[in-house]
């Protein structure tokens, strides 16, 4: 394509709506409208001028605003249908096959297209991470776009425009002044805080042109949230682990090498609805108990340098902490928050050795269901031998009796019970409520007597370094969005004509009242020409056209 | 002309540099997301994290102190049926390959000593197995399913990530992969 060459003389980049330099209208449409089209000052957008090369029509592609709102369109629609099914980390299920049957018994067909379709892991579909970046190449490209040529009008701009240009103008006026007004007018402006500029016959007044940049910043400000966003997905950026730990237990942090965590206790606390709290009372009534607070007693240990995972050097103690909702433990960069809670899960069971036939009962003694120890003495010189244990007992398997998990939900206990008078032994299966003699009927029998238990709590194991990139993107994009909105670009034209008379023009981006007030101002301090608002003036007529019609 | 189809070439350079870096930026996300539901810390090739853990014995096994052998690392517990079910295979198949410099290390996931200990003598296990009791192991493998095996090759570099049941002959084949020269 040839460079466009106005009648002024300037050479203006191919597909120019309005010479950069003088500003007269460059092709047909814009000669004959009333009005000149100012978006982007009438530059060419770059991407329409070249549609040569497969890289060329990508750019263009990108570069254009409507495939840029499109993709915004699915990306909320997709996101919207991704709240009509729970996503996968909601469903009580886990490992990649029990979530897919999940889907597919709780919703049906339905529910194995959404799983297939990935809309169970919405943002990390492979499809919806793909549109995300796709937006992001079209907010980068359709903003060099826009904004180079932009840039480059508004630093060529002459101060005399061609009067093409001005009577096309919104505002727009023409006629009689005062000798003084063109001096008088440029006082005024600078009064006013604008940039004035004046060549031979002719004054610029320029005032907030950098509120033509918001939109590119408020996109810059995007560009670097999404960065921050692609961050999370890589190793060490992010960490957002779930931690269930038992009073009592230590464990080693999900990804926080070195750290470990012991649990001293977790308490569930309610309101009492007396004395000070007796303003909760008709709460309390209505809808039976209200929680006052969550807590997990921790000691946060950290091993030495050097020491191996697994070995049995002493670890350094960092602090104990009540962690408590809203109230994590932080270290290094992570926070440990309270999140969930399982009450009495069973820790030891009591048992006494009874005679069947005299109803005698041996001392109690206690099984220790975490870690149990195998042999137990008795006073009168029994003893109970543990032979097997079953921390939740399902059955048995090829005669073997089996575990279901490590958890000590339904222990089972296989045992041997040997007693003065009994010096063979005897041998019994014991499950809570119920108990099994494989060999025969036996003289005595174990009887339980109490059980301990526990709590369990549900610790978050996050880290975010991503957080002050999120947060300088807000604040870029906040920026951006104060720039173009409270701040706008105002420019007047004068010009004083051979015979004395003036032309006006003026323009801005937003809040022509603003400008009109201010032009208000130069206006009778100038004695410069009344002006019209020309766009007013052609929906006036419009409306009156109309109504004759009718 | 010759300044216009310049301006061109620069034109056609600099938009395809811009789709390069932000397309492969997008590539980039995508591998990462990929990854990081799997082994997302260690992957083959990486040097397998050093660990000291006690067997039942009360010996303590220190992974680098196998350099130059081969080690098969076996995570397990007593409640995992296919852990179950693979013991008795690698017992017979640590009998081949001890004499040729491969070594069995059983990581138990946090059971009691009692639990493991009974375990092993029903089972007539003669492999060590240690206890990872505090999760550490687990966290530093990032093991999620149980079984998993990490094969350790004599340099101490992870020769093969497993998860899920193994048949005997695919022990055997493993082994055989790990042995020393």
């Amino acid at each position: 394509m040839e460079k466009m060459q106005c009648q002024c003389g300037h050479e203006n980049p191919p597909g120019t709506i309005l010479c950069e330099s003088c500003g007269r209208s460059l092709t047909e449409k814009e000669q004959n409208s009333k009005l000149v089209d100012m978006r982007y000052e009438g530059t060419a957008r770059r991407s329409q001028t070249y549609n040569k090369s497969i890289i060329d029509k990508i750019w263009n592609f990108f570069s254009s605003v409507k495939v840029g709102v499109s993709i915004i369109v699915v990306l909320l629609v997709a996101s919207a249908i991704g709240t009509i099914l729970p996503q996968h980390m909601y469903v009580p299920a886990t490992g990649e096959a029990a979530i897919r049957d999940y889907y597919a018994d709780v919703y049906g067909v339905v529910g194995q297209i959404y799983h297939f379709l990935g809309f169970h892991d919405l943002y990390s579909s492979f499809w919806f991470i793909i549109l995300v970046g796709m937006l992001a190449i079209s907010l980068i490209i359709a903003s060099l776009d826009r904004f180079v040529p932009l840039h480059r009008s508004l630093k060529n701009q002459r101060v005399l425009r061609h009067y093409s240009f001005m009577n096309k103008q919104r505002i727009f006026a023409e006629g009689e002044g005062a000798e003084d007004s063109f001096q008088k007018a440029e006082s005024k402006l600078k009064e006013l805080k604008y940039k004035v500029s004046t060549d031979k016959n002719g004054l610029l007044a320029e005032k907030g042109r950098f509120s033509r940049w918001g939109p590119y910043v408020n996109h810059i400000g995007l560009i670097i949230f999404l960065f921050g966003v692609m961050l999370r997905m890589m190793p060490g950026f992010y960490v957002d682990e779930t931690l269930w730990i038992r009073e009592g237990e230590t464990r080693s942090i999900p990804d926080a090498p070195g750290y470990y965590l012991e649990s001293e206790s977790f308490a569930l606390e309610t309101y009492t609805g007396e004395e000070e709290e007796a303003r909760f009372g008709d709460a309390i009534e209505r809808v039976g108990s209200v929680v006052k607070n969550y807590q997990t007693d921790v000691v946060l240990y950290q091993s030495q340098e050097g020491s191996l995972p697994g070995s049995a050097d002493e670890k350094e103690v960092l602090t104990e902490y009540p962690i408590r909702v809203n109230q994590p433990l932080k270290f290094d960069g992570y926070a440990l928050y309270q999140m969930d809670y399982k009450l009495n899960e069973l820790k030891s069971m009591t048992f006494v050795l009874t005679n069947k036939a005299s109803q005698e009962a041996s001392e109690e003694f206690t099984i220790d269901l975490i870690n149990p120890a195998d042999f137990y003495e008795l006073e009168d010189g029994s003893t109970v031998e543990l032979l097997g244990y079953y921390p939740d007992f399902d059955g048995f398997e090829n005669g073997e009796p089996r575990t279901a998990t490590p958890l000590p939900n339904n222990p089972g206990f296989l045992v041997e019970m040997v007693t003065p008078e009994t010096p063979e032994g005897e041998t019994s299966f014991i499950i809570i409520q119920e108990t099994i003699e494989p060999f025969g009927e036996n003289q005595y029998e174990l009887k339980f007597q109490s059980a301990e238990t526990r709590h369990v709590s549900g610790l978050t194991v996050r880290k975010d370094r991503t957080l002050p990139i999120l947060g300088l993107g807000g604040l870029i994009f906040m920026i951006g969005v104060a720039q173009g909105m409270y701040f706008n670009h105002r420019r007047f034209w004068i010009q004083q004509k051979a015979d004395g008379t003036f032309i006006l023009a003026g323009h801005t981006n937003k809040n022509w009242y603003g400008l009109k007030k201010d032009l208000d101002e130069v206006s009778s301090f100038a004695s410069l020409p009344a002006y019209t608002d020309q766009q007013e003036e052609i929906e006036k007529q419009e409306k009156k056209e109309g109504d004759e019609v009718k | 002309m010759n300044n216009k189809s310049g301006k061109k070439k620069k034109r056609v350079i600099v938009r395809s540099v811009i789709l390069a870096i932000l397309i492969s930026a997008i590539g980039y996300t995508l591998y990462n997301n990929a990854t990081a539901d799997d082994v997302n810390l260690l992957r083959v090739g990486d040097q397998a994290p050093d660990f000291s853990l006690m067997d039942l014995d009360g010996n303590s096994h220190r992974l680098s102190d196998y350099q130059g052998e081969g080690v098969f690392l076996n995570f397990w517990g007593t409640w995992c049926k296919p852990c179950v079910e693979e013991m008795p295979a690698m017992d017979r198949q640590y009998e081949e390959y001890y004499e040729q410099g491969v070594q069995i290390l059983a990581v138990n996931i946090a059971q009691s000593e009692f639990e493991v200990k009974s375990f092993a003598k029903q089972y007539g296990l003669d492999f060590p197995i240690v206890i990872d009791k505090n999760k550490s192991i687990m966290a530093a493998y990032n093991i999620r399913p149980l079984p998993t095996t990490v094969l350790v090759n004599p340099e101490g570099k992870i020769e093969r990530i497993v998860t899920g049941e193994m048949s005997e002959e695919d022990i055997a084949g493993y082994m055989e992969e790990i042995k020393p020269e």
